[in-house]
């Protein structure tokens, strides 16, 4: 029988000898330029072929569906309907026969349920928030089957491809990929710790920064991340605080890949808690404690000590809380407008056509997602540096954010939601309700009710979105801890409890 | 979110939508892909929670009542053939031009079931009557808190004066329908979907 194996032996020699030449070969043409700080170019040739790619794929596809008769379907960015934006006053004196305005007498319709009956249905068949929390759809096939509507069965060629496809990322890009995000850590961990031991002064702030953004490099090789840093002459100093959308946790890789921040967050345990301790070893972070993370003051005032060291770098915040989709921007929670430094606006966009980087955190773990951005083509992201904004006279910490946030949504070509992007998990708030039935009364009895209450935003549109004036008074701490890294520690820690009482509810 | 929705819905299924509610088959796969979103526990139904789980409709003050209407009397789950039956009351009236078929049953956007439609939300009890406490319920969940007991209690009476014909002290379907003979409900109770 031993003769039988001895081709097999020699060839499967051969076959390894060949995949760890690759490799190492590979490792090393990616390693080193990161390792310098210096970028080949490599990346964006392999993002413009893939391009060229997909569109054949998308050309072939619709070609294969028109031969089979079959309905390929389209995702309509333009939305499933049309829907009306007129105000409750504006539509209930249009379906009130008479037409009269105000009187004394409380005026009521039985058509006046048509309005809410209407808006109701409205917002079960398309609703701006909670397609916000799940990924968005794309109008052409990357050749990934999670994104795809069954084209892979069309035509032979395309689904060749796709095999071809899924040997490529599977076999080749995966690993590589993993090796790297692993010598990655694996660096930023030692090197940190050892810096650590440098006494404070000029040598060991610099190597620590050099150490940084080496790992971070080799991180965003890893991913295969092709980013695009606009307006560079805007990026963030020290003394200040980092403001930007919050798609991914990978989104801390890529602005770290570029400059270097503190981070903000809750001490985990675990494998990141050990990079979190390393990291902290040689330069400042800000991690909390468990239960340091409820006391607000405390939060604010080791974020304000931060930002008046001069010496130290900026914070990185993601007001947010949470990840969304990256079609929009959701409300900023006001935690970090208070401190009464500059803010450096950045807005993060992904393309999409690549692999869609949004963490769906309800759907998938930390290292499932890790694996699917692992696995996909690559990510592809433009970043843009907005001017420093500060608080303005007469302008509270909630107005400040809403202008940050317009700023962001503007430059990333996001919607700009008033929305909480805790809704993900908790529950909307009856006051909003309760808004919706005083506007209604008004109509019905007229402005004999005091209107005492100054909405700063009384205008239609946002008559139904959120009312920043009572938003966050009973949410303590999670303004300042992002989201991301509490997610994850709902996964790696079995034992969590619920993060405060005063969190609405989180199911799911 | 598109990557399953055709797959699970077959051809067959479709084209029985299409003939029940007149919707295209580019607006069922669409609004089929809406409906599995929404439909976490994905086990192809849709409760009471998974509505209320849009901000938008839980901030509705009729938002319980509309929930309701979806769900068939004394169910729990509403399938995507009930999902889209009771959607297909909001299609414009415009749309059936198309097809006019004289021995088909009356669609189920005609004038007089999107009437239905709205006089069920009033109906709580379905006894084809609303009485002054289900009108009083519904006043209540449309204004809160910002009215008081008499005054509400005072349009209600004044309600059901105008259009109570019959001396009963409650309205009928018919006695509904005649109060809204002049209002427009075509358009108000009809949303544009897209082709």
């Amino acid at each position: 029988m031993g003769w039988f194996l001895l081709p097999f032996d020699n060839l499967l020699c051969i076959v390894l000898g060949i995949s760890f030449t690759v490799g190492f070969s590979s490792l090393l043409v990616i390693v080193v330029p990161a390792v310098l700080g210096v970028s080949i170019g490599i990346r964006r040739l392999y993002m413009k072929s893939l391009l060229k790619v997909f569109e054949w794929a998308t050309v072939r596809m619709e070609r294969g569906a028109k031969e089979k008769n079959q309905h390929l379907y389209k995702p309509y960015s333009n939305g499933i309907i049309a829907k009306e934006l007129s105000s409750l006053e504006q539509e209930i004196q249009e379906l009130r026969a008479s037409g009269t305005t105000l009187s004394s007498e409380p005026e009521f319709e039985m058509a006046d349920i048509m309005y809410f009956c209407r808006r109701g249905v409205e917002s079960i068949v398309d609703d701006e928030v909670t397609k916000r929390f799940s990924a968005q759809e794309l109008e052409s096939w990357n050749l990934l089957t999670r994104s795809n509507f069954n084209a892979r069965h069309i035509s032979l060629r395309l689904s060749v491809l796709w095999g071809l496809g899924l040997f490529i990322r599977y076999g080749f890009l995966l690993p590589l990929r993993v090796t790297l995000a692993a010598s990655g850590i694996g660096l930023l961990v030692v090197l940190t710790t050892i810096v650590g031991f440098i006494p404070s002064g000029w040598l060991r702030t610099y190597l620590s920064e050099k150490i940084h953004l080496m790992s971070y490099r080799i991180c965003v090789r890893s991913l295969t991340a092709i980013i695009t840093y606009h307006n560079s002459e805007n990026k963030p100093k020290n003394g200040g605080i980092c403001v930007a959308n919050h798609t991914t946790p990978i989104d801390v890789i890529i602005l770290a890949n570029d400059g270097c921040y503190s981070m903000v967050g809750q001490i985990h345990g675990g494998l990141i808690g050990v990079v979190q301790r390393a990291m902290v070893k040689s330069s400042p972070h800000i991690w909390f404690e468990r239960s340091e993370v409820k006391d607000r003051h405390l939060v604010a005032e080791r974020l304000s000590n931060h930002v008046a060291d001069k010496t130290k770098h900026p914070i990185l915040i993601f007001p947010e809380g949470t990840c969304i989709n990256n079609t929009s921007v959701m409300m900023f929670k006001k935690g970090s407008f208070e401190i009464g430094c500059t803010v450096y606006p950045v807005a993060i966009k992904y393309d999409p056509r690549f692999g869609d980087a949004f963490w769906n955190s309800s759907k998938f773990g930390m290292v499932n997602y890790l694996l699917r951005m692992m696995s996909s083509w690559a990510i592809v992201c433009s970043v843009w540096y907005l001017p420093p904004m500060s608080r303005e006279e007469g302008e509270d910490a909630v107005q400040f954010a809403n202008r940050v946030k317009a700023a962001i949504a503007t430059q990333g070509g996001l919607v700009d939601l008033l929305w909480d992007g805790g809704l993900k998990r908790g529950k909307v708030k009856n006051t909003f309700k309760e808004e919706q039935q005083k506007l209604y009364s008004k109509v019905l009895v007229g402005d004999q009710e005091d209107q005492g209450e100054d909405r700063p935003q009384e205008d239609e549109e946002e008559e139904e979105e959120l009312e920043e004036g009572d938003q966050n008074e009973d949410r303590p701490l999670e303004d300042y801890t992002p989201r991301p890294l509490e997610d994850c520690s709902l996964r790696l820690q079995e034992e969590e409890e619920e993060r405060g009482s005063e969190t609405p509810m989180k199911d799911q | 979110m598109g990557s399953r929705a055709s797959t699970l819905l077959r051809e067959e299924e479709i084209e029985e939508i299409k003939k029940e509610t007149g919707f295209s088959h580019s607006q069922i796969t669409r609004l089929y892909s809406r409906f599995t979103s929404l439909d976490k526990g994905e086990n192809g139904t849709l409760s009471r929670e998974d509505f209320q789980r849009i901000p938008e409709l839980a901030i509705n003050p009729l938002g319980d009542r509309i929930i309701n209407a979806f769900f068939p009397e004394g169910e729990d789950q509403v399938n995507f053939r009930g999902f889209m039956r009771t959607l297909a009351h909001f299609r414009p009236i415009e749309d059936n031009e198309k097809n006019k078929d004289p021995t088909a049953s009356e669609p189920l956007n005609s004038r007089s079931n999107k009437l239905l439609f709205a006089f069920r939300l009033y109906d709580l009890d379905r006894d084809d009557k609303i009485s002054r406490d289900e009108l009083l319920q519904v006043l209540r969940m449309m204004v809160g808190v910002n009215i008081s007991d008499e005054q509400l209690g005072s349009i209600a009476d004044r309600t059901i004066q105008e259009a109570d014909q019959n001396g009963d002290n409650s309205i009928s379907f018919n006695e509904f329908i005649k109060v809204l003979e002049k209002v427009d409900v075509e358009q108000k109770m009809s949303i544009r979907f897209l082709h």
